[in-house]
């Protein structure tokens, strides 16, 4: 077995690259660690899925990269590295010109992510005329051409329109156009298809699957839907509690999960294709609170292979016995070992 | 085979558009345009659609919480007319379970005083043994008894879903609309929720209706399965059926559209694009509803409205409204699209 | 945008009517016999009851309601005793002398207080901000007439820099004016400068953490920008409200303030008013004071819905 500082290696040098991230508020007597020791890297043209429930900390995450925690929440360890740079040591005003131009983000609520008292023209060109020097008009033709590649339909008028003006879906296309004008190194999406329908989430998934390839960009695709990733990821990096629990490639992780808690997390999605089965399994409990941490493995309450061991030590982020590109963070592998208990007996 | 516990027939649900100095009516929101299905006792009817395709409306509708423009419901053989004349007869029936039950939780009341007001209110019975009953309702949830004494902001999600399904089941009602319910929680959780409703279900022979956007879930709970787009019937249909052979081209696109989690699957499906916008319910134009978005539509679907109806051999409880549905090409290229997630 | 204007105008009316209402209600509730009033005691029976033909107040009392609106309507107001012209007259001087000193004022409070709490919320936290809650603490823990009389020793009789009453000197000059407005103003606007800057201040800090200033930010926009173009746009909904019921707040603090500084306005003709049971003029001074306030409220809320885009729609 290996320890891993890094996820797995990429075969490009990765562009941006977190290693040992922690991520935590308030002060050192009442301290909330909700990110713990997170390693991530991706690598240029490449998209990493980011999955996990609720809570888990894949927002905070992505906001530490982006130097973007509200007040009160800080950094408490670890680093972030993009294109060569130490973002967490760069000035205020550096961490300026890599937002935007290098690591773009397309923030989680379509609803509440665009200024509702600017037009979509105003907000979209904002950042082109006041920092890349881009004359008006020329930004509202750039803008335009966005507006356009995104599918937004009558996209010269469109660019007067306020926000509320536009439907969930056209809002998230202009989240999208927003986020790529300034043509980012690396793409951070929020689950950016949470609110929308199904058939949009399609539309939308596609529409950034084709702008990664068609602009080079990579790109971090956060979700909680298993089947987001599968559709348009290369790795996916599974959190859980503030900590990664397993990554692999998307194919891999998918044909055989190693950890607990993916296995279970794919075991409790009702399926659209298969058998219906008779009842559906889900993972019992809750996660738990980063103000009450766990001891030991922090799924160990929720865990059908749950060990003795896994209650008092943490499990390190290793390769499985199977070895490959594919680290845990559990004490068993549920491909060798059978369950300690039948899913759904864990403590409620 | 059990017989209707609720049946709508031609319902109608519009809502007035007023504008201007005078708040004049300039026109109506048609949410809900003629549409009729039956819910067979102790069985589930998933209904699902787009945002905005009436599925709440309808849900509110059954309830008596909405309006009738046309139409009538009949519940377990009553006129729902009849029965909303009659205070306190509805609820006694049918009962409310929504997406944020936090929204509908008192946060300064605890648990046990939100149900026991509930048993209370309806007299269901006397006041010394509101307590039992109480903690009775909470087991039933699968709560633990001290959450009687808890607040709703100290509860997760899904324990404060369980409890808006305690509070409706206080009443005893045989009948239950689940507009959304697991939708806000994680997948983690939505199968514990999913779960206890069958339970339930199968202990006390209730009826449900289950209005979400999710298919899969859909797919799971349903027996039979009404798909709605622009407030109007698309396609119905026992839920094999429906699933095995989509006869809508938005009902196929719609399942087209539902990530598939595995990328083997999911990298090879073709998909059935859905073209533009959702329609404008106050405008709606003569013609199929779906029109502007369908991948199929011909000249005759702006002109004709399609009726709803079976397909040849088939099932004659599934039925469709398209008219190109029994066109084999098409018939192809609909099963193409959704039974590259079926398979 | 215009149907919602003359949607809320045409709800001013049924206000207005009301308002007349009340005051026409008011002399019939104050005890004392008008005839009395006007002709003291001494007067005969038979005198007293051709002044109550007169005035139309043996009449029933909608039909003197009916009396009083039609005078309204003609701008008559009645007479004023106390000051021996109509009361019309009495008013329009005053309200323009009152307009000037509240509009001074809300002006002064409104650019000093939104921009101070614009320049706090920049930096939460820091010195300034602590500074500038230690201020508006100050302000709004004191007295308007109080700080009135404090301005006046220290500016007008101890530093001799300011005169301390009236409004105009002797030249009737606009730097006399000038002069003489600086304590009133500055008096009549402590208080709501205090409110305005620590609602500006909390507003911006509100919307400073939503989610589109987030998005600005991720895009590499400058903090300073944020605040002015992002925040303070999105903030000025509730400052707007703020500065809305500052006004009418201003309207009554300024008759304290007149009595203080003896301004000539409708404060101080309403303060003498009331000392001399001069009920046609009370009454007036309420009416235009009640229109004003409604007024203020419909510019207000015209405001509101410019400033968010959403209403404009409705
Ligand atoms: N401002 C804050 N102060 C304290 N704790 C916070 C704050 N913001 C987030 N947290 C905590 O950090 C943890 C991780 O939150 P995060 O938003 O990263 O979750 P997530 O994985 O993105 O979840 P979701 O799927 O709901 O977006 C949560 O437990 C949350 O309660
Ligand atoms: N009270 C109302 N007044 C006017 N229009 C209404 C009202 N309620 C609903 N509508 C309109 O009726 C249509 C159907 O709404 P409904 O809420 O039933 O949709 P839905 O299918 O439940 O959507 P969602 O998935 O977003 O909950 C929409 O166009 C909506 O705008
Ligand atoms: S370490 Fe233990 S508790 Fe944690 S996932 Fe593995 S088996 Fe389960
Ligand atoms: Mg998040
Ligand atoms: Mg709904």
């Amino acid at each position: 077995m290996t320890m891993h500082s890094n996820a797995a290696p990429s075969p490009a040098a990765p562009i941006l690259e977190v290693s040992h991230l922690g991520v935590a508020y308030g002060n050192d007597a009442r301290k909330v660690q909700v990110v713990h020791d997170v390693s991530l890297a991706v690598s240029p043209g490449e998209a990493l899925g980011i999955v996990g429930e609720s809570g888990c900390g894949k927002s905070q995450t992505m906001l530490a990269v982006l130097r973007l925690l509200p007040r009160g929440g800080r950094v408490s360890g670890g680093a972030v590295r993009f294109d060569g740079r130490d973002v967490l040591a760069l000035s205020a005003r550096d961490v300026r010109g890599i937002r935007g131009h290098g690591l773009a983000l397309i923030s989680q609520d379509a609803l509440t992510a665009l200024n509702p008292a600017m037009t979509i023209g105003t907000q979209m060109a904002e950042p082109l005329i006041h920092y890349d020097g881009v004359s008006g008009a020329q930004a509202r033709k750039r803008c335009a051409e966005l507006l356009d590649l995104v599918g937004i339909p009558g996209a010269t008028s469109r660019l007067g329109s306020y926000p509320h003006e536009l439907s969930g879906g056209m809002r998230q296309r202009a989240l999208i156009a927003m986020a790529i004008s300034a043509n980012p190194k690396v793409l951070i999406a929020d689950e950016p298809t949470t609110a929308l329908d199904v058939t949009t989430q399609a539309q939308i998934l596609q529409l950034i699957d084709r702008l990664r390839r068609d602009l080079g960009m990579a790109l971090i695709l956060i979700t909680h839907d298993l089947g987001v990733v599968a559709g348009v990821t290369d790795r996916v990096a599974v959190m859980y509690a503030g900590r990664v629990v397993e990554t692999a490639t998307t194919e891999d992780l998918f044909a055989s999960p190693r950890h607990p808690y993916t296995k279970a997390l794919l075991d409790s999605t009702a399926r659209i294709e298969g058998q219906v089965s008779d009842r559906l399994s889900p993972i019992p409990g809750l996660p738990p609170d980063p103000r009450s941490p766990v001891s030991g493995c922090a799924f160990h309450p929720r865990c059908s292979y749950v060990r003795d061991v896994c209650h008092q030590d943490l499990p390190q982020l290793v390769d499985g016995i199977a070895g490959g590109e594919h680290p845990v963070r559990c004490f068993v592998d549920p491909f060798v070992t059978a369950p300690a208990r039948r899913a759904g007996e864990a403590a409620r | 085979m059990s017989t209707p516990a609720i049946r709508l027939k031609d319902v109608s649900i519009r809502f007035p558009i007023r504008k201007g100095v005078l708040r004049r009516v300039v026109g109506e929101v048609r949410a809900v345009d003629s549409i009729s299905f039956d819910i067979n006792e102790g069985e589930t009817v998933g209904l699902v659609g787009e945002s905005g395709s009436g599925k709440s409306t309808t849900g509110r509708g059954l309830l008596g919480l909405s309006h009738l423009s046309g139409g009538t419901v009949e519940c377990f053989g009553q006129d729902l007319a009849a029965l909303k004349r009659d205070r306190g007869a509805l609820p006694r029936i049918s009962q409310l379970v929504f997406q944020d039950p936090y929204a509908s939780l008192n946060p300064r009341m605890t648990i046990g005083e939100t149900l026991g007001e509930v048993l209370h209110v309806h007299r269901l019975v006397p006041p010394a043994e509101i307590g039992a009953r109480v903690a009775k309702l909470l087991d039933d949830v699968g709560l633990r008894r001290e959450t009687a004494e808890r607040h709703p902001h100290a509860l997760s999600g899904g324990q404060r879903q369980r409890v808006a399904i305690a509070r409706a089941l206080a009443i005893e009602p045989k009948f239950i609309v689940l507009d959304e319910v697991v939708s806000a929680l994680d997948v983690s959780i939505q199968g514990q929720i999913v779960n206890l409703l069958q339970d339930l279900q199968r202990q006390r022979n209730l009826t449900y209706l289950f209005i979400t956007h999710d298919l899969s879930i859909v797919r799971h709970v349903s027996h039979s399965i009404v798909v709605l787009y622009g407030g109007q019937i698309m396609e119905m249909g026992p839920r094999d059926s429906l699933f095995a052979q989509p006869l809508h081209p938005y009902t196929s696109a719609l399942l087209s559209a539902v990530p598939v989690p595995d990328p083997r699957i999911e990298r090879a499906r073709a998909r059935l694009e859905v073209r533009s916008e959702p329609p404008d319910p106050s405008a709606p134009l003569p013609g199929c509803r779906f029109q502007r978005s369908c991948a199929f539509a011909i000249s005759r679907c702006q002109i004709e409205r399609p009726v709803l109806r079976p397909i040849g051999s088939h099932d004659s409880r599934h039925v469709a409204a398209c008219h190109r549905m029994d066109e084999p090409l098409v018939r192809e290229a609909l099963s193409r699209a959704s039974h590259g997630a079926l398979s | 945008m215009l149907s919602f204007i003359l949607n809320r105008a045409l709800q001013i009316i049924p206000v207005i009517i009301g308002v007349t209402i009340a005051t026409f209600l008011l002399a019939q509730i104050i005890p004392g016999d008008p005839a009395d009033v006007l002709l003291g005691s001494t007067a005969s029976e038979e005198t007293r009851q051709e002044l109550r033909t007169a005035l139309g107040l043996s009449e029933p009392v909608y039909i003197q309601y009916g009396i009083y609106l039609k005078n309204l309507l003609q701008g008559d107001l009645g007479q004023s005793f106390t000051f021996a012209e109509p009361v019309t007259q009495v008013l329009v001087s005053r309200l323009f002398n009152t307009s000037l000193l509240a509009i001074a004022a809300i002006i002064l409070a409104s650019i000093v207080g939104v921009a101070a709490g614009t320049w706090a919320a920049l930096k939460p936290g820091s010195i300034r901000d602590q500074g500038l809650s230690v201020v508006v603490l100050f302000f709004n823990s004191m007295p308007s007439f109080w700080l009135g009389l404090v301005l006046i020793l220290i500016f007008g009789l101890h530093l001799r820099l300011l005169p301390v009453g009236g409004m105009d000197d002797a030249t009737g000059s606009l730097a006399g004016l000038a002069a003489h407005m600086v304590l009133p103003t500055f008096t009549l606007a402590a208080w709501s400068l205090a409110v305005i800057a620590r609602m500006t201040r909390s507003a911006i800090l509100d919307v400073i953490n939503s989610d589109y200033i987030r998005t600005a930010r991720s895009r590499g926009v400058s903090e300073a920008r944020i605040v002015l173009r992002h925040a303070l746009p999105n903030a000025m909904p509730t400052v707007i409200t703020v500065i809305g019921m500052q006004m009418g707040f201003l309207l009554s603090g300024a008759v304290l303030t007149e009595t203080v500084f003896s301004w000539p306005g409708i404060g101080l003709a309403m303060y003498q008013a009331i000392s001399t049971r001069d009920i046609p003029l009370i009454q007036g001074g309420i009416l235009v004071l009640a229109i004003a306030f409604v007024l203020i409220n419909f510019v207000v809320d015209i405001l509101y819905a410019y400033f968010n885009p959403k209403i404009k729609l409705a």
